[in-house]
């Protein structure tokens, strides 16, 4: 509660990063989050089923 | 002042035209085809969501001046709310660009609604650039002292000089700033205007199959 | 009449099928508060890094040796500012594309004489000092072959730089007045006094860190920080940001290109890099009218995926 009331943050990332190396590929492992959730995200959005099919069957 | 008059009036031709093109109900439609049904279609508005936040805590940050956050605490969630919503933005508009290029969403005449998309992400990378560089902090010195390279190599170095911070700043929350809601509200309305592209017809026999063109 | 064949790539059919009611208001009302929110998360767990900014002060202090060689390198005109041409000044090859060498044509726009701007200048402005100014004297007046040979002896003997009691040691005698200049800058520079003479040389008012900028970046301190961050050019530093954060993930191609050859290693490297980028980014704006390129989502079909219920109901296969 007092961290939220100064405004700090609850997870400062102020460490040291982690990094992947392999082959010639070196990535943080933040920026490799960002970009498998990005993935996830996209593949998500074309399989998860879109709310009001039946309105749009009534309405073809 | 006689009909023939009005009608020749500058005010009249462009009001006529826009309203022609992008009448009310086009630009605030009440319906959408019902081929609109992908979770895929909502990073285009998400994107534009996110550069509403990027720019309201923008100006924030603006009211108070580019030290402030250093010593603020207040200050600095401000400059956490604005970081992240800059993050999202690019996670929204990618998929939203993965989305489009999937569908092709160029066709029937939508030639300029993706070049607009693309030149709005580009001026979103140098937005971005010229943020990193007016931190203010050790991030923006070896960002700048490293960019200055690659810029100076094109020439634009000579006139775009990163390691001005007034000038980077001004880019930031004047220049920059204004072509990208410019670009987007272009992209937007011409999205509004063409519609939201149809789908590719799988089994369509091409000489019998009536077409909007593309350009 | 017959309309031009329909080229699936480019001509989009016109929908005769059903609407569906649509709230756009609604739609953009409820984007922004998840947005707002998820950023409001993000922000509150996360916080947002915010490494202090090194003064010349701090890398003096930290590092003198470093600080001196750097003051020596820039006297000599050695240092990679002093050395770089185009736009700064004329002293070094620029980097070209074929027979494009944009850096040189533009010309020098930001004029730095390193030795001026960042030795001399500032020793001079300094007040009270009538040793130094003798021997500042001594050395702007001396032949070019003099200041070669002061720069020539004290460079063979800084290989033994020490730092001793506050002192820059370099053990010469054949040097001029060159290890006093170098002694007394690194006094000044640890004072602060450098900084601010970097800055307001030009004026009371300046937001132009052109200078001090280019110093710190001519030292190994700067680089060394950046090193330890993950954030060099051969870390695929343009993407990363300091500590845990994420970065800039959108720059991976550009970055990527610094990785391999030949970019990595010719002296015109970013220009070659920017010219790849250049075609890539025209090539990306005019995916509409490439053919081959435009025909890439048709063939991939993963519009199967985002119209799949419009194909079942049409039942189309």
């Amino acid at each position: 509660m007092a961290a939220i009331l100064s405004f700090a943050a609850i997870f400062p990332l102020n460490t040291l990063g982690h990094y992947i190396h392999w082959h010639w590929i070196y990535i943080s492992v933040a920026n490799l989050t960002v970009i498998i959730l990005m993935v996830l995200t996209f593949v998500g959005a074309l399989f998860l089923p879109f709310p009001g099919r039946r309105r749009r069957k009534e309405n073809r | 002042m006689s009909t023939a008059e009005i009608d020749r009036q500058w005010t009249t031709k462009l009001r006529r035209k826009v309203a022609g093109k992008l009448p009310p109900e086009k630009l605030l439609p009440d319906t959408q085809p019902s081929y609109v049904a992908s979770w895929i279609y909502v990073f285009g508005v998400a994107t534009l969501a996110s550069l509403g936040v990027v720019i309201f805590t923008g100006c924030i940050l603006a009211i108070r001046g580019p030290q402030w956050w250093h010593g603020s605490s207040y200050g600095h969630f401000i400059n956490s709310l604005h970081l992240w919503s800059v993050e999202i933005f690019f996670f929204t508009m990618v998929i939203h660009l993965w989305g489009k290029f999937a569908m092709a969403a160029w066709r029937g005449g939508r030639t300029l609604t993706w070049m607009t998309g693309v030149v709005t992400f580009l001026a979103s990378i140098a937005t971005a650039f010229t943020g990193y560089a007016s931190q203010t902090n050790f991030d923006s010195q070896w960002i700048t002292t490293q960019a200055k390279d690659g810029i100076n190599a094109t020439g634009a170095g000579a006139y775009f000089n990163v390691l001005n911070l007034g000038q980077m700043l001004m880019w930031h929350i004047v220049l920059l700033p204004i072509a990208a809601v410019v670009l987007t509200a272009l992209h937007v309305v011409l999205v509004r205007i063409k519609g939201v592209v149809p789908p590719f017809e799988d089994d369509v026999k091409p000489a019998t199959q009536k077409v909007a063109v593309g350009e | 009449m017959t309309k031009n064949a329909f080229r699936p790539d480019v001509d989009a059919p016109e929908w005769k099928g059903g609407h569906t009611p649509y709230d756009i208001i609604k739609e953009g009302t409820i984007a922004l508060l998840v947005i707002a929110l998820l950023t409001l998360i993000l922000a509150i767990v996360f916080g947002s890094p915010d490494e202090t900014a090194i003064t010349i002060k701090s890398w003096s202090n930290a590092a003198p040796i470093d600080f001196a060689t750097t003051a020596l390198s820039e006297l000599n005109g050695t240092s990679t500012s002093a050395a770089y041409g185009a736009p700064y000044n004329h002293n070094g090859s620029s980097q070209q594309i074929g027979p494009l060498q944009l850096e040189k044509w533009v010309g020098v726009r930001i004029p730095i004489n390193a030795a001026q701007a960042f030795v001399i200048q500032p020793l001079k402005a300094l007040p009270n000092e009538p040793t130094l100014d003798a021997d500042l004297s001594q050395y702007t007046s001396a032949s070019s072959a003099t200041q070669t040979a002061w720069l020539n002896a004290y460079a063979k003997a800084a290989n033994n730089m020490k730092f001793v009691k506050g002192q820059v040691v370099v053990n010469t005698t054949t040097a001029g007045p060159v290890p006093v200049m170098i002694n007394d800058l690194t006094t000044m520079a640890r004072s602060g006094a450098l900084d601010q003479d970097l800055l307001n040389s030009s004026g009371f008012y300046t937001t132009d860190y052109t200078k001090p900028l280019l110093f710190l970046a001519d030292g190994q301190y700067l680089g060394n920080l950046a090193t330890e961050q993950h954030l060099g050019g051969d870390q695929w530093g343009m993407m990363n940001e300091t500590g845990n954060y994420p970065g800039q993930a959108w720059l991976w191609l550009y970055t990527f290109w610094y990785q391999v050859p030949p970019f990595n290693s010719s002296a015109s490297g970013d220009a070659l890099v920017w010219g790849v980028m250049m075609v890539l980014s025209i090539l990306l704006l005019l995916v509409p009218v490439i053919p081959g390129l435009r025909s890439v989502p048709r063939k991939l079909r993963i519009y199967r995926l985002i119209w799949r219920e419009h194909y079942r109901d049409s039942g189309t296969s």
